[in-house]
């Protein structure tokens, strides 16, 4: 395993006193590795950007501690830290020029004039916009204001980069594209990148690995794939992308597998791996493009069976609404294109089929 | 339509046009025009005789024999006017940017009710208020007084009575002009640059020098000439805490139109001194303009 560079210990972190004390964030822990493009998600509220404050040191724990390559930082104040940031709101300085906002950590450093513009314009070159040195911010346009401030962050070569939503701001577009970008500058420069957003696509896109939260705490830390496809609590898997839950109980299903009772009686397998301790009623969720639709006469006995009450064409693939009865739903997305299985209409009668593996059961 | 809309507009600033054309420029005109006549042997002048006495005599006066020779008691005036308003305005900017500062720093509804602390010396009369000083700063006075009772021997501070004085009295006359702007500046300055400031490795002291000071300049400045040209035109401060002493161009400019009567010197020297009011004042906004190419 490569090296963990920033480490959080049961950090906590409240606002305000008495009455009007407001946890931020409850005794979280992760460990962020070299390399790595790590990102905190979730909604607003929910912790990201305070913990990213705490690595930027401008913001103070309350408890724990927050470690850099194994030494506290707790004490060390934002300009002593080698932890550069990204703001939201890009924080360029209005009264220097580009290439005067670019080097003016390098001269915080110490380092001389001439290495410095050397530097400079490297950093240009990095975001492509070598032309634009001489200009000032309020001359450029949102997604250049955020190379730039990319640069400026980048040019003393921090050992961690932070980055709050910076695409927050951008067009669909410019976002798209500065999410490559972002990624590029990644790879290229070696950097710790540790980055904040409520976008799931966006996270999903760019991440080596995401930590979900919500209130103050880290729900889940997985690779993307691992998040969407192994969810562990509902806000997870309701949070990044679409998904179905199914209310049912925990039973023996033979051969020292488990399954899940529905409420209507029908028995899903598991593949998933879930304790013997655990007993009783349980959530599972089932993401809507693993499910599949066979006519409601091929059903066998166990099958979940339904009414399609909508159709909502895609393009690209075609959501079905299935009314199970008792008020449950489910929703199937099923592809289009050349050998697409099924079509079915409204009103049709239809049977779910769904494979062990997409089932995940969900922590309570 | 749109002109004509625009052309009606126009009536709702005809009364301020017309009263700021009627009061300012007649006065001011009028007095163009006297400055440029010649002296009335008892006072007034001699309408319609015109003579350029009242500039000459600005920088020369004549001898016995009749010839012009400098004469530099009024530039020195004047000297002393524009040295004491610098040092005025230094004072004023060192008090008043770290109040302004503290007052942008704190929650929104404490700020409120500082700027109107701020404000509150304007409540009372000028006069009174150089009075008070004079009780204040003379030998055997509250601060001499205080001072002898807690056993440092004064032998009289002597203060009352200087241009140290009149500085004093001017700094806290002019005090909140340079803070009201320093602190609308500072107040709209987005604290997010200072936390970029800060992560980009700059301690306190270099974010105040590199982002702060460059950023509250418009204010700095602003507060400087609101504070240094009233300063040049004073003359109840002057008068009581500089006893007459230490004439500035108000003082000399009154005593022309009083004591002297010379008319057309007093109207003369109030030009002299707009004049270098407004060739100062171009000067620093040339200066200021072209600041962001030469802040590095």
């Amino acid at each position: 395993m490569s090296d963990v560079v920033i480490s959080a210990r049961s950090v906590g972190k409240t606002f305000g006193s008495g009455a009007d004390k407001v946890t931020a964030l409850d005794s979280v822990s992760v460990d962020i590795f070299q390399n790595e493009f790590f990102t905190m998600l979730g909604p607003s509220g929910c912790g990201k950007t305070t913990l990213l404050r705490l690595i930027g040191g401008f913001e103070q724990a309350t408890s724990g501690q927050i470690l850099l390559e194994g030494k506290a930082l707790n004490d060390l104040p934002p300009f002593k830290r080698p932890i550069n940031t990204v703001f939201q709101s890009y924080a360029l300085f209005p009264h220097l020029t580009v290439k005067q906002n670019i080097t003016f950590g390098l001269e915080m450093q110490g380092t001389g004039r001439k290495q410095a513009d050397g530097r400079a314009e490297e950093m240009l070159e990095l975001v492509r916009l070598e032309e634009y040195g001489d200009r000032v911010p309020s001359q450029l346009s949102g997604g250049q204001q955020q190379r730039i401030a990319l640069a400026r962050a980048l040019a003393p070569a921090p050992k961690v980069l932070l980055l709050d939503e910076p695409l927050s701001a951008l067009d669909l577009k410019l976002r798209k594209e500065m999410q490559v970008e972002l990624k590029r500058l990644q790879t290229e420069t070696g950097i710790t990148f540790v980055f904040v957003t409520h976008d799931q696509e966006e996270a999903l896109a760019m991440s080596d690995r995401i930590a979900v939260m919500k209130s103050g705490e880290i729900l889940q830390i997985g690779a993307p794939r691992e998040i969407y496809e192994a969810p562990t609590h509902r806000f997870v898997a309701d949070f990044i992308g679409d998904s179905n839950f199914l209310v049912g109980e925990l039973v023996d299903g033979g051969a020292g597998e488990r399954a899940v009772k529905l409420a209507g009686g029908n028995v899903i397998a598991l593949s998933q791996d879930v304790s013997d301790q655990r007993k009783g009623a349980v959530t599972v969720s089932v993401r809507p493009e693993r499910l599949g639709l066979i006519a409601g006469n091929d059903a066998n006995a166990d099958q979940l069976t339904g009414t399609v009450s909508t159709v909502i064409y895609f393009g690209t693939d075609t959501t079905y609404q299935i009314d199970l009865g008792n008020d449950a739903r489910l929703t199937v997305r099923m592809q289009n294109g050349a050998g697409a299985k099924a079509d079915f209409a409204e009103g049709d009668r239809v049977a779910i089929t769904m494979s062990p593996d997409a089932v995940r059961v969900l922590a309570d | 339509m749109g002109n004509l809309i625009r052309s009606k507009r126009f009536w709702l600033v005809a009364p301020a046009v017309v009263y700021i054309g009627f009061f300012m420029a007649v006065p001011l005109l009028q007095m163009a025009y006297v400055s440029m006549l010649e002296r009335g042997d008892y006072g007034g002048v001699n309408w319609g005789v015109f003579s350029m006495d009242a500039y000459i005599s600005f920088i020369f006066e004549r001898d016995l024999m009749d010839n012009l020779v400098v004469n530099t008691d009024y530039l020195e005036i004047f000297a002393r006017s524009f040295g004491l308003s610098a040092m005025t305005t230094v004072f004023a900017l060192l008090l008043g940017f770290p109040t302004a500062f503290y007052i942008s720093t704190q929650p929104q509804s404490r700020r409120n009710f500082l700027i109107f602390l701020v404000t509150i010396p304007f409540w009372t009369n000028i006069l009174v208020r150089n009075y008070a000083w004079m009780l204040l700063l003379r030998n055997g006075g509250l601060i001499d007084g205080a001072l002898n009772w807690m056993g440092i021997e004064t032998g009289g501070l002597d203060v009352l009575y200087t241009p140290y004085a009149v500085s004093i009295g001017l700094t806290y006359t002019y005090l909140p002009f340079m803070v009201l702007p320093i602190y609308a500046s500072l107040e709209k300055l987005d604290h997010r640059l200072v936390e970029a400031a800060f992560d980009l490795g700059a301690d306190k002291r270099r974010a105040m020098s590199r982002v702060i000071l460059p950023l509250a300049a418009p204010g700095i400045a602003a507060g400087s000439i609101l504070v240094f040209i009233p300063c040049l035109g004073a003359y109840v401060t002057p008068e009581l805490l500089g006893g007459g002493k230490f004439m500035m161009i108000a003082n000399l400019i009154g005593s022309q139109f009083g004591a002297a009567r010379n008319w057309p010197l007093g109207a003369g020297l109030g030009f002299v001194l707009l004049a270098l009011v407004l060739i100062s004042m171009m000067v620093y906004s040339f200066k200021f303009k072209s600041l962001p190419e030469e802040s590095r």
